[in-house]
């Protein structure tokens, strides 16, 4: 087997001698030059073995997805990058996107009405908090895309006298419109309670120095207050959001054409269940993705002064090791022998 | 006879939470420039009345004049009017106030530490106030630090920060409520030499503090509260030295 490179940061092993054997230590010559000495690496027998056995499995699986017609992976390339399913991508990201945006700034306001020290506004948004988290999302879509039936015109107008404009509900509720309006309401309740989690979780101290330096309440708020909960929300805002995008699959109830929806309209032409859910899936799980990796950086942003020194990137991790390996294949190929990647930082 | 408006006027504040009194008829008078350090064992109640000087708390009765301002109040006849938290927040942004943790905005600089309060409270542009900011840090000996997160600094420096960002807003009076009880031994002179400048340049302090030798040295006026009220008022000399009072006596006894 070859010798591993083992990162020093991951094998906190103390400072011997070279030459001692494991276990015995010998006790230093006196004449000993200390900047010779190299770090032993450790052996880690169960990695290795654990290692392998997820390499096989992994071999195995994928083995079983190329083979198996069940996949019909000709299928999925047919339609994975067609100009429907991607129409239908689109949309899925205009409806999170939007719901999104309305639900966190709405948000905002809601959990600041909860923190506020105006009772009927502790009382409006608690209200509003524990309705929307009660109804179910689904049931909530299939009211507001039933709501025309319900109130036939909107009207603007003096309360209970007459009124002015007169809307029928069937063209202010579009199908959009009414997927829009559930997703956000259903957002807002639970942003408002990531939000104000994450205010609550930021030292008294820090609105209290503020306002004894006479800084105004909004101020306070969005640059002291705001900025440091933002470490203890984005992790929890990032769940919501990717909740939020596979929420909208649940538009495919009321005919939204999003991409769950799209995805079974082909389904159902063509017979092949698997290859087009695969589409589907394929689709979720690269925006997931790509809303993970932006979660790493948006933390990092916000983790400014919360630690001594920013963690690095994958990037800047991968950069590191990388020199670590070539150093310490210079030094091998130098001095013919062991060097470790210990001494190398 | 006409005599100058005192930088700080404390008249008949008490205070209570819930059934507790924490200050019973607490009655001051602080001349301009003037250096007032205030001992007292703990719970004895000094925290309390800082806060309530700065309106953090408000009294419950009695008021509290700066410069001949009453904080917090509008005065017409004999009604007491609460003022609006925009003109309170004025009123704050001229005394300064120093917290025993320090309370630095932990995901700013140094610098935009100190310049956060005269930009957004005193609508000075951000120019001239990184300008004055240098100076200030430089001030207190942290020049090569403003752009460091308050967490990569030492207790002491942080709490000279603290100090800066306070004086940022050219106060004329500051409180210091501990402003050493959370650093090691080793930090707390740093801290003190900076308050010691401070004496010299004619603001008024008022500095709740452990540190006897301090008091000592810099107090021009020394108090002695337990239970809510001034016990004792008087120079370093007759305070620290001769306390007529037995309550003071035994707690200067403990802490020398
Ligand atoms: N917000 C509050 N609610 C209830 N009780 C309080 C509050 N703030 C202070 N107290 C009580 O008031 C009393 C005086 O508190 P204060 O902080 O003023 O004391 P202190 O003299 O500053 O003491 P220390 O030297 O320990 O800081 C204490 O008994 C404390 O428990
Ligand atoms: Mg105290």
């Amino acid at each position: 087997m070859t010798l591993s490179i083992t990162a020093p940061d991951s094998a906190p092993t103390p400072p011997a001698p070279a030459a001692a054997g494991r276990g015995a230590s010998t006790p230093p010559p006196t004449d000993l030059k200390v900047e010779t000495l190299s770090v032993a690496r450790v052996w880690h027998p169960w990695r290795w073995f654990a290692t392998v056995v997820v390499l096989v499995l992994s071999a195995q699986f994928i083995h079983g997805l190329i083979t198996n017609k069940t996949w019909d992976w000709k299928t999925f390339q047919q339609y994975v990058f067609a100009p429907s399913i991607l129409n239908a991508l689109k949309l899925t990201l205009e409806l999170t996107l939007y719901a999104v945006l309305i639900g966190f700034l709405a948000g905002i306001g809601i959990a600041a009405a909860r923190l506020s020290k105006i009772p009927l506004l502790n009382v409006v948004s608690w209200v509003f908090v524990w309705a929307f988290r009660s109804i179910p999302l689904p049931v909530q879509i299939l009211i507001w895309f039933n709501i025309s039936a319900l109130y036939k015109t909107v009207s603007l107008g003096v309360p209970f006298g007459p009124s002015f404009f007169d809307f029928s509900t069937r063209s202010l509720f579009s199908p959009f419109v009414a997927a829009l309006i559930a997703l956000s309401l259903h957002q807002a309740a639970y942003a408002a309670e990531i939000i104000r989690a994450g205010i609550i979780s930021v030292d008294p101290g820090q609105s209290e120095a503020a306002a004894a330096l006479g800084i105004p309440r909004r101020r306070q708020f969005l640059r002291i207050i705001l900025p440091q909960a933002m470490r203890a929300i984005v992790p929890n805002a990032t769940n919501e959001i990717i909740g939020m995008v596979k929420s909208t699959s649940l538009l495919s109830a009321v005919a939204v054409t999003e991409l769950f929806y799209q995805a079974q309209v082909i389904l159902g032409r063509n017979g092949r269940p698997i290859p087009l859910l695969i589409v589907a899936t394929f689709w979720y799980i690269v925006v997931t993705t790509v809303l993970t990796i932006g979660q790493f950086y948006v933390e990092r942003h916000f983790a400014k002064g919360a630690q001594r020194h920013l963690p690095p990137t994958p990037i800047q991790k991968f950069r590191t090791k990388i020199g670590h390996i070539a150093l310490v294949i210079r030094r091998r190929s130098a001095e013919g022998r062991i060097a470790t990647a210990g001494d190398a930082r | 006879m006409s005599a100058p408006t005192p930088a700080l006027d404390i008249r008949g504040v008490r205070k209570s939470f819930g059934s507790l009194e924490v200050l019973r008829g607490v009655d001051l008078t602080v001349r301009q420039g003037e250096v007032t350090v205030i001992l007292g064992p703990s719970g004895s109640g000094k925290s309390t009345l800082l806060r309530v000087i700065n309106h953090l708390e408000p009294a419950d009765t009695g008021i509290v004049q700066v410069a001949g301002e009453i904080i917090g109040y509008r005065l017409e006849g004999t009604t007491l009017h609460q003022l609006p938290e925009k003109k309170v927040l004025k009123q704050r942004a001229k005394i300064g106030f120093v917290f025993q943790n320090f309370n630095l905005f932990g995901h700013r600089t140094v610098l935009q530490n100190v310049v956060e309060a005269p930009v957004s409270a005193l609508r000075i542009s951000r120019k001239d106030a990184e300008v004055r900011g240098r100076e200030l840090l430089a001030q207190v000996g942290l020049s090569d630090k403003a752009d460091s997160y308050p967490r990569q600094l030492s207790g002491g420096q942080q709490q000279r920060v603290a100090i800066a960002r306070a004086l940022a807003l050219d106060p004329q009076l500051i409180l210091f409520d501990e402003p050493t009880s959370a650093l090691d031994p080793e930090l707390v002179g740093e801290v003190l030499t900076v308050i010691q400048d401070l004496a010299s340049t004619g603001i008024t302090l008022v500095v709740v503090t452990h540190e006897i030798g301090f008091a000592r040295k810099v107090a021009d006026t020394v108090i002695f509260m337990d239970e809510g009220l001034i016990v004792e008022k008087g120079t370093p000399a007759e305070v620290i030295d001769n306390p007529k009072e037995e309550r003071t006596k035994r707690f200067i006894s403990r802490v020398l």
